[in-house]
């Protein structure tokens, strides 16, 4: 056993798949997990003690919808007992007053409520579903009880250009704070991608509602952006390094260093139904493989900033090279940063969203069966 | 950043809390982070519980750390809540 292995911080618990949205950019898997292969409450139960004495200060409890699951109060209620800050990842459906008491009672200590759009048609338009309203009458719900509300906008090309609409929608709800996440492009929305990536146009005039925004509620409301990072110079710091902060547990029990990892070749991973959480974070291959410094190719290992981004996304890597130990080609260094330079160069040649009729052929995620 | 009012009573924003009082390292939890306290930062965040006011809370620390300049500890306190107030992890009552 490793002793100089790090403890985790957060744990991603995907409790299931179902979801009420259809989103194109979902980031579960294209191959989702069915209903009948679903944790029992008790196993999950258990993860979460177990997560809790191996340091995880932080659940958050995500899908697919986790209130699809009848027993996520008790989880909450377990997430609590165990000593966890418990997060509640959600699109706010199914979802009515008596059960947010219910969760609230239970120790849930922050509600994200994840949004589609500022506007009904956008939002119905990429989720698949009519739900926007729905939301709002949550997060009046959330905002009347004493529980951290956080926005979630998920942003993109064709929906970039509502961007000063969600600001204030949030101000004037009341949101402590409010994520602004460019889509990552991993499964439904790598499938995607064309017609979600902004161009370089629109980034830059984002980039600045997002400053006057952040400068205006500062103390008020807590403004995050993510970044597209194909815009990027340098790769992200993919989950904090693999293996480093954060583990994930899907739907049916297998153990994930993140969200997308199942997209990569020759990749095994262990199941909290066969170990315990301990043995898996430290020894397992998924965790060990790309842990560390030892896998990186020698430009990651020569470079400086192999302590800040650790060789930016493995998925990334794998997704656009076609090798999960390659150098993010996000970076600038990478010899392969053309592949995301053609791509940029692609959307940037289109004419701009405000022209384009509306996409007529999104893939949209199905529900598992 | 803006100075706190004296008078006014901090307490910690919905979504922040403490972790239990028995874990080894005491840290403020907030959404989608941990703040670690040890030692002076501790002892201010464990008193914005809407009862103290600034005020309050810069005498009571001053008699803790009795060794430091007085004026040191106030500005340091201020400095602390302010930085608390724009992560949103304070209300200020």
């Amino acid at each position: 056993m490793s002793s100089t292995t790090p403890n985790p911080l957060a744990l991603v618990a995907e409790l299931t798949h179902r979801c009420p949205l259809h989103c194109v950019y979902c980031s579960n898997p294209l191959e989702l997990t069915k209903r009948e292969n679903e944790l029992p409450t008790a196993a999950w139960v258990r993860v979460l003690r177990e997560a809790a004495e191996l340091g995880v200060l932080q659940v958050d409890f995500t899908g697919g919808e986790p209130l699809a699951r009848p027993d996520l109060t008790e989880l909450v209620r377990a997430a609590r007992g165990a000593g966890l800050y418990a997060s509640l990842i959600t699109s706010g459906l199914p979802l009515d007053e008596k059960r947010l008491d219910e969760l609230i009672a239970a120790g849930l200590d922050h509600f994200q409520l994840s949004f589609q759009g500022a506007r009904e048609e956008s939002a119905a338009e990429f989720s698949g579903t009519s739900t926007h309203a729905q939301k709002l009458r949550v997060a009046r719900w959330v905002k009347q009880r004493r529980v951290g509300l956080t926005f979630n906008f998920v942003i993109h090309r064709q929906n970039l250009d509502e961007l000063e609409d969600m600001v204030l929608l949030a101000e004037k709800i009341g949101a402590g704070r409010v994520e602004f996440a460019h889509v990552q492009y991993y499964g439904w929305a790598f499938e995607n991608r064309k017609r979600l990536l902004p161009t370089r146009e629109q980034l830059n005039r984002s980039l600045e509602i997002i400053k006057k925004a952040d400068e205006r509620l500062r103390g008020r409301i807590r403004v995050e952006y993510v970044v597209p990072d194909y815009y990027a110079k340098y790769p992200k710091a993919c989950m904090g390094g693999w293996g480093r902060k954060v583990l994930l547990v899907k739907p049916d029990g297998n153990v994930l260093p993140c969200h997308a990892a199942n997209v990569l070749p020759g990749m095994t991973f262990e199941n909290v139904q066969a170990k315990p959480l301990r043995e898996i974070w430290q020894e397992s291959d998924s965790f060990q493989r790309y842990r560390g410094e030892e896998w990186m190719p020698e430009l990651c290992r020569n470079c400086e900033r192999r302590t800040q981004d650790f060789g930016g996304c493995r998925c990334q890597a794998f997704l656009l090279a076609h090798d999960a130990a390659a150098t993010d080609p996000v970076c600038t260094k990478s010899s392969q940063r053309s592949l995301v330079d053609s791509i940029l160069a692609e959307v940037n040649s289109a004419p701009p969203t405000a022209a384009l009729p509306p996409p007529p052929d999104w893939l949209y995620r199905p529900n598992p069966k | 950043m803006s100075t706190p009012d004296s008078e006014s009573r901090p307490r910690l924003a919905p979504g922040c809390r403490l972790n239990e009082r028995s874990q080894p390292q005491r840290v403020l939890l907030m959404p989608e982070r941990a703040l670690r306290l040890n030692g002076p930062s501790l002892e201010i965040v464990e008193r914005c519980d809407g009862n103290h006011t600034v005020r309050q809370i810069i005498t009571e620390l001053q008699k803790i750390y009795s060794k430091a300049e007085p004026q040191k500890v106030e500005q340091d306190i201020l400095g602390y809540l302010a930085r608390l107030k724009e992560q949103r992890a304070l209300d200020f009552e």
